[in-house]
């Protein structure tokens, strides 16, 4: 099924391991991510006040492109980019006046109809069941010990999230289909300090602290998420919580799509690890869960 | 009879608020020397290229803002004029052989690219009719090439920089794309560096001390050389 | 550590009314339970505490408010709102009283202060989310 899939700009640079291994993990699952035409940044946070329309010009121009190629959904892989598009398109669709507005003002371009849905890839794969992903793993990821992080937008506010605010379990069910073991994190649901990292890169450094010691405390070998900002600061920003933490232990940071298509086995080059901060490679190498390594123990 | 239809038309202008009558055949520039102005500065080439005299104007009973380079058009009917001296613009200071052609270089040279809010003002400013929000858009995700080609008849007259609610410099962006592009990612002519390497040989000095004796002395045998030069076709 | 707090009336309520109506959240509605402050992950670095920030917009204080620190602490993940029992969003709270300087150009961050190592290494999500809540 081919679905119009909206990357965002992360993706094209830090994030490129997860636009990678999400392109292929999803064909795998009969699904073809297609890249909408045009798009344009999300503006990566939503306005929240009332009286601002000019933030929400942008969302609103990328469902317009999606009308455009006449389809109805728009898939997204980013947290960020979901939660933006998500939320100004429930705008304009409680609020004909808004729309009227911002379309009078797109000019020359079509107007918005309200006729598309946002999804993120996670809500395409629970959809298709868990149960269906497990049957095409082909390298279950046996061994191999994570802490789901959920972060901000991916949940809340409830209204946008994609499960519950309080208590979800989506990441849980993906990577248990995956093989690998999960451990209970209560700072899954924690801010990362989103863009305090880049005017309060200390701040950041103290919840990653955090999120992360108590993931390697708990016995976990790898953290996973689904937001390229969240992957930044959890990641990259090890660095600054080693300089500001000397006990701090390093952990990998995973993509959910990355797991995806390390389980689905389709090789080295799909995942993009080579720009990640903690190399991911030696722990998976520790795990044989990486072909180039060990011989691979082939599963029944 | 024959002379009115020889009388030339004329157009209801306003320059700066006051009305003129001036035939409609001329254009922008033009109307305004006609009504008795004279441009000492920030008119160029008068050709369409330099991008010295983009300006806007208005209809009489029209909220909808105009562009476009004065040299190029026409004036009409009920035209509310002006002229623009000139946007002021900053450019990233840069030496381009330090430069690396990796898609972060344009954030980290005009970091003010992240305020893009993809309001396409700058589009519909643009007298060139480009896409400019678009590779504005693209120079946020690091597409040079994108960048380059969607910019590439851009003649910077600053009517985006202009306008821009971000305080954006879209064409420094997308001309600092071009010469990466250029210089860095598009295939290079391979006749072009062998060529180069001759004249750095000394290849052709002979030839050309020949040629500047001529020039000296016998300046009709160096046009017979040239009118007679072998040239390639196609 | 006691303050004497003088209210201007009309003065306080128009500005409490401008808060309201551009966050558009009900900001009368809080009864100071102190949910969004213990669900906040970032309130040890505030002055203010989230459930204080809403009791001083109802009281109209501007000065207090738009002088908060905290006010550019939030990081808008909305914890607050998912506790908070009457639905009140605090993170458009705090956006709407950063509008009320940004809009007058006072801006928090500005871009061409990052150093050049910043900008190579912070990624444009970042940034362009920092600008969006911390620039004009």
């Amino acid at each position: 099924m081919k679905i119009p899939y909206f990357p965002g700009c992360s993706l094209k640079t830090i994030g490129e391991g997860f636009e990678k291994s999400a392109i292929a993990s999803a064909a795998i699952l009969d699904f073809e991510l297609e890249e909408l035409p045009r798009w344009v940044c999300c503006g990566t946070v939503s306005s929240l006040t009332t009286d601002d329309l000019m933030h929400h010009l942008a969302p609103i121009r990328n469902l317009i492109r999606v009308e455009d190629i006449k389809e109805t959904q728009l898939v997204t892989l980013c947290s960020v980019c979901y939660s933006t598009l998500k939320r100004s398109n429930a705008l304009v669709k409680n609020d004909p006046e808004k729309l009227k507005t911002m379309n009078q003002f797109m000019d020359k371009e079509n107007e918005y109809q309200g006729s598309v849905k946002v999804l993120h890839f996670l809500e395409l794969l629970r959809e298709m069941g868990f149960d269906k992903i497990k049957e095409k793993v082909k390298k279950p990821l046996r061994g191999l010990t994570l802490s789901p992080y959920y972060g901000c937008l991916l949940v809340r506010p409830k209204e946008f999230g994609i499960d519950n605010p309080e208590d979800p379990t989506i990441l849980q069910e993906l990577t248990k289909a995956l093989g690998a073991d999960v451990i209970d994190n209560p700072y899954q649901l924690k801010c990362c300090g989103s863009y305090h990292t880049v005017d309060k890169p200390n701040l950041v450094a103290d919840l990653g602290y955090k999120i992360l010691t108590y993931a390697r405390n708990s016995g976990a070998d790898a953290l996973v998420l689904s937001c390229p900002l969240c992957a930044f600061n959890l990641d990259n920003r090890q660095r600054e919580i080693k300089r500001q933490y000397p006990d701090f232990v390093e952990i990998p940071i995973l993509y959910f799509t990355q797991l995806m298509a390390l389980a689905f086995d389709l090789g080295e080059e799909k995942l993009g690890f080579d720009i990640h901060y903690v190399d991911p490679v030696p722990l998976l190498k520790e795990k044989q869960l990486l072909i180039d390594s060990l011989p691979l123990i082939k599963e029944k | 009879m024959e002379e009115e239809a020889e009388k030339e038309k004329m157009v209801k202008v306003y320059i700066m608020g006051r009305e003129f009558e001036v035939p409609a055949t001329l254009n922008i520039v033009k109307a305004f020397e006609y009504a008795g102005y004279r441009f000492v500065r920030g008119i160029g080439c008068r050709g369409g290229y330099c991008g010295a005299c983009a300006t806007v104007y208005r209809f009489k009973d029209d909220y909808r803002l105009n562009f476009a380079l004065a040299c190029q058009k026409a004036v009409e009917d009920g035209m509310y004029l002006t002229i623009l001296p000139f946007v002021p613009a900053e450019k990233a200071q840069y030496e381009l052989d330090k430069l690396k052609p990796r898609g972060t270089v344009l954030l980290e040279l005009y970091p003010e690219i992240a305020r893009c809010v993809a309001c396409n003002t700058c589009t519909k400013a643009c007298p060139q009719e480009l896409e400019v929000m678009d590779y504005v858009q693209a120079a946020i995700r690091g597409d040079i090439k994108e960048l380059s080609n969607l910019s590439f008849d851009c003649i910077q007259c600053g009517l985006c920089a202009m306008r821009c609610p971000a305080e954006i410099v879209p064409y420094n962006v997308g001309q600092l794309a071009r010469r990466l592009y250029g210089k860095y990612v598009a295939p290079q002519a391979k006749h072009t560096h062998a060529r180069v390497e001759e004249i750095h040989a000394c290849v052709f000095d002979e030839e050309l001390d020949n040629y500047s004796i001529l020039v000296k002395e016998d300046v009709e045998k160096l046009k017979k050389i040239y009118v007679e030069r072998e040239i390639k076709v196609g | 550590m006691s303050k004497t707090i003088r209210l201007d009336s009309t003065e306080a309520a128009k500005f409490a009314a401008k808060i309201q109506e551009r966050s558009g959240e009900p900001i009368d509605m809080c009864f100071q339970c102190g949910e969004c402050s213990s669900a906040c992950p970032v309130s040890s670095d505030m002055d203010l505490m989230p459930s204080t920030l809403v009791r001083f917009t109802q009281l109209g204080l501007k000065d207090e408010l738009i002088n908060a620190k905290t006010i550019w602490v939030c990081a808008s993940c909305f914890h607050c709102v998912t506790r908070c029992p009457k639905g009140i969003d605090i993170a458009k709270v705090a956006e709407a009283l950063r509008q009320e300087l940004l809009r007058k150009k006072l801006d928090y961050v500005e871009v061409r202060d990052l150093s050049m190592e910043e900008r190579q290494e912070i990624p444009q999500i970042a940034i362009i989310s920092n600008l969006r809540k911390f620039s004009r």
